[in-house]
């Protein structure tokens, strides 16, 4: 019943979605039309009849409804409760009607709240995102829904892949989903501004703080994704370049972009159209990321999600809507009027080399992923990894990071060299002097050698803009381009002295033996079977001991999962202020002695921290945003009260004053 | 303003070529067996002691005697190797002269296995470690090469041989002895 009654609210709000459009359209192409009125309510109604559809699902995978086919297929009566709901979105249905209800809150969002920008764009804005949901809905209903019945019900579930089984990865999918859903929002007000011509700085105004949210997802989900992939493989690597890490990487790169392009529209009215074509890029990489995800056309370590006749339609509603917003884009862009012009050293030079800087490591990183997919149609294998990417990336990655300690301490407009020659001196010097003394010292490789030279120089230019100014008053979003661009250099410093020191072992070991690697000195005392709720592992018990200190004791796994039947590795993390010991138990290898593969990862755990500090810096930019907004809403409100009021008096009392 | 124009229908053709390209991959059947960068190369030196009394050892040498035969990767405790047992007499049968390497296997077990699915082979050589099997570029059991009388790889087949594979096999077999 429970199930049903979520089947019936996702038709409504697809009827609802329909209705949405036609009414923008009335609306957009007739000034005034009586229809339009109903844009706003078909929107918050379907927010409605969506978080309806989507506490269904939840429902029936709480209560292991074994009837439903999705929960038949990816639940089980015996797992814990929050592996049940993440059952709800762990699989391709369920992540679908995530995806749909979420973009529904935001429209139904939008509809009720936002005033600011002229009613004909903001018509033509819910009509694209009903019109982007549409296609949703259509996908969701036709071929992936998740209220399916199954007759007769089977005794019990198939459970959830354990790799999934894992309190990291119940939400990072959902984590990149509201990233991608945030960015089709942005979409939608690009594509309504294009339709109106009406690209202004209050556009831009009001479009960054959706962008800002999207950006502030896509940054945890990739941390998120790339710390379990971390620890959950079992292979000791962060990053792998792979075609479903790059399609979460490009639109966060697209998106990092379009923030930065935005603030400059917002600010100095420049940039108009390539604002919108980001806009439309960056929803584009959301879409063909879950292309990529869900076809499964590239082979990947995410081939648990792919069905590839699911693959035709979502590439359907790509080529509609990207196809759709390109042709618009190409017939209006010249239509749109220039923006305002600028010096080459000004705040806006610096956030154009950024811009030109990210796209280009978004086209390097399209071209490695799909190069793949475009020799394979010429019959030729060929993967790309990390000699491709680390170093063509590096071409753009490491300039931009000069440009970024630099750029946020020029002025808008026009600046002048002599003015910051100090600070620019002094972040250069300092990049200098930790280039040539890390050289001196270690002699690592070029790449991890300017990395940490770089992080030195972008930590400290990151923090200049607090120079001079009083802290106490420094507006929110200050504080979190501070925060962002520092934890871009935290970030960078982990993965730089990661690949510059990390050191690996691997050894077969029985109880008693014991191994070194860096400064650690593991001892193996035991090699014990144990079991979990739904798993039965081998685990080596271990101490550790860091520079002939107190041993430090812990025990990682080699698990067996029995539904669905799956080995996993559950390694052990012994975490100092100063890096990462990484252990792994592997098979038995002879009599008694098992494999082990162990790392001492000098500061690998800065890369999340850096992560952390990024998205962190982007929340505090978006609380600045909105206050920002609602003091500003507070005013307008104010003067128009007054105004009634003088109006009502019969005389002026007074002009306003704000 | 041309200019920008006309980038810009270059980019809605660049798209829309992407597009062609997934709907092009995603019709056409997915290939996830990686083949061996060794076909069309020669067989890697080796020399394997017999895996099973009855039978002699392996060696590269004996794959370049001037015919051409099915190098057959097998072990004992793989199912599809079973599965595959049948196919394997029939290509013995017309006239295919098949050597094998066991991989990780125990001469008895090997023994039993000959007993029960049947002996099509004729030399088998033992490969503890797989290292042959990984020199040859095999990523799993069961996998068959043809291996012309020069002792170069013609062709791979990975997995259990199933009846249709039969004829194309032997059709690869006749191919690597004319030399075509």
């Amino acid at each position: 019943m429970i199930a049903e009654l979520g089947l019936a609210a996702l038709w409504l709000a697809a009827a609802l979605s329909a209705l949405q459009l036609l009414a923008a359209i009335a609306g957009v192409r007739a000034q005034g039309s009586a229809i339009a009125a109903l844009v706003r309510p078909a929107a918050a109604v379907q927010a409605l009849l969506c978080a309806i559809a989507f506490l269904a699902l939840l429902y029936v995978f709480a209560s292991t409804d074994l009837s439903v086919a999705l929960v038949a297929a990816n639940s089980h009566s015996d797992k814990p409760l929050i592996f049940k709901l993440a059952g709800a979105w762990g699989n391709h249905e369920g992540s679908m009607l995530l995806w749909v209800s979420v973009m529904a809150l935001a429209g139904g969002l939008i509809a009720i709240v936002e005033r600011r920008l002229p009613e004909r764009t903001m018509l033509a804005t819910l009509g694209a995102q009903s019109f982007v949901s549409l296609g949703f809905y259509a996908f969701l209903l036709f071929s992936s829904n998740p209220f399916e019945r199954l007759d007769p019900a089977p005794l019990q579930g198939n459970g959830l892949n354990p790799l999934l089984q894992d309190i990291g990865l119940a939400f990072h999918p959902p984590t990149l989903y509201f990233g991608y859903v945030g960015l089709s929002v942005a979409f939608s007000f690009a594509v309504g501004a294009l339709v109106t011509r009406q690209v202004t700085p209050e556009f831009a105004r009001v479009m960054r703080p959706w962008v800002l949210g999207a950006w502030i997802f896509l940054t945890l989900g990739i941390t998120a994704g790339s710390f379990w992939a971390y620890y959950e493989l079992g292979w000791g690597g962060w990053w792998f370049w792979d075609p479903v890490e790059n399609a979460s990487l490009m639109p966060w790169l697209a998106a990092t972009a379009l923030l930065h392009s935005a603030s400059v529209l917002a600010a100095r009215d420049a940039l108009r159209t390539w604002t919108i074509m980001l806009g439309v890029v960056a929803f584009s990489m959301s879409m063909i990321g879950t292309f990529l995800v869900r076809s499964g056309i590239l082979t990947s370590v995410h081939a648990f999600a792919v069905d590839p006749e699911r693959g035709s339609f979502i590439l359907a509603l790509l080529a509609i809507y990207i196809g759709g917003a390109l042709v618009l884009f190409a017939l209006r862009a010249n239509t749109v009027a220039e923006g305002e012009r600028f010096a080459l050293l000004s705040r806006e030079g610096a956030l154009v080399v950024n811009n030109v800087a990210l796209s280009s490591i978004l086209g390097i990183v399209l071209l490695g992923t799909l190069y793949p997919l475009l020799t394979e149609a010429f019959d030729l294998r060929v993967s790309v990894g990390p000699p491709y990417f680390n170093p063509v990336g590096a071409m753009f990655f490491l300039p931009m990071l000069v440009v970024l300690a630099i750029g946020p301490l020029l002025r808008w407009r026009r600046d002048s060299f002599a003015r910051v020659r100090w600070q620019v001196l002094a972040v250069l010097g300092l990049a200098g002097v930790v280039l040539l003394a890390v050289w001196l010292v270690t002699q690592i490789k070029l790449l991890p050698l300017l990395g940490i030279a770089l992080a030195a120089a972008v930590a400290l230019g990151s923090l200049l803009p607090l120079r001079g100014r009083d802290l106490g008053r420094l507006p929110l979003p200050v504080w979190g381009m501070v925060i962002s661009h520092f934890g871009i250099a935290v970030a960078l410093f982990g993965m730089a002295a990661d690949s510059a020191f990390q050191e690996e072992r691997l050894v077969a070991a029985g109880v008693g033996e014991t191994v070194a690697v860096g400064p650690w000195q593991a001892r193996v005392t035991a090699i014990v079977p144990t079991a979990g709720p739904n798993w039965t592992a081998m685990e080596a018990q271990m101490a550790f001991a860091y520079d002939g200190g107190a041993p430090r004791l812990a025990a990682p796994q080699a698990r067996q999962f029995w539904s669905p039947p799956q080995e996993t590795s559950e390694v052990a993390l012994i975490t100092r202020w100063n890096g990462q010991l990484y252990v792994a138990v592997g098979n038995e290898v002879e009599n008694e002695r098992w494999q082990l593969r162990l790392w001492w990862k000098p500061f690998v755990t800065f890369i999340w921290y850096g992560g952390v500090l990024i998205a962190l810096g982007g929340v505090l930019a978006l609380i600045g945003r909105v206050a920002g907004d609602l003091r500003r809403r507070a005013a307008v409100r104010l003067i128009e009260e007054r105004r009634a009021d003088e109006a009502n008096a019969g005389f002026p009392l007074a002009r306003d004053r704000a | 303003m041309r200019r920008l124009r006309l980038s810009l229908w270059l980019l809605v053709a660049l798209a829309l070529a992407l597009f062609a390209l997934f709907a092009l991959q995603l019709s056409r059947p997915k290939n996830e067996f990686v083949q061996s960068a060794l076909v069309g190369k020669r067989v890697p030196d080796f020399a394997l002691a017999p895996a099973v009394e009855s039978h002699p050892g392996l060696s590269s040498a004996d794959l370049a005697d001037g015919r051409p035969k099915l190098l057959n990767v097998f072990g004992s405790w793989c199912i599809p190797c079973r599965a595959e047992a049948p196919q394997l007499e029939a290509l013995r049968r017309q006239g295919a002269e098949i050597v094998a390497v066991a991989i990780r296997d125990r001469p008895e077990d090997v023994a039993g296995f000959l007993q029960v699915y049947g002996d099509p082979f004729t030399r088998i050589g033992a490969d503890q470690i797989s290292a042959v099997q990984l020199s040859l570029g095999s990523s799993g059991v069961p996998e068959t090469f043809v291996v012309d009388g020069a002792g170069i790889i013609t062709h791979q087949h990975i997995g259990d041989i199933r009846e249709r594979d039969v004829a194309i096999l032997l059709d690869e077999l006749r191919r690597a002895g004319t030399g075509a």
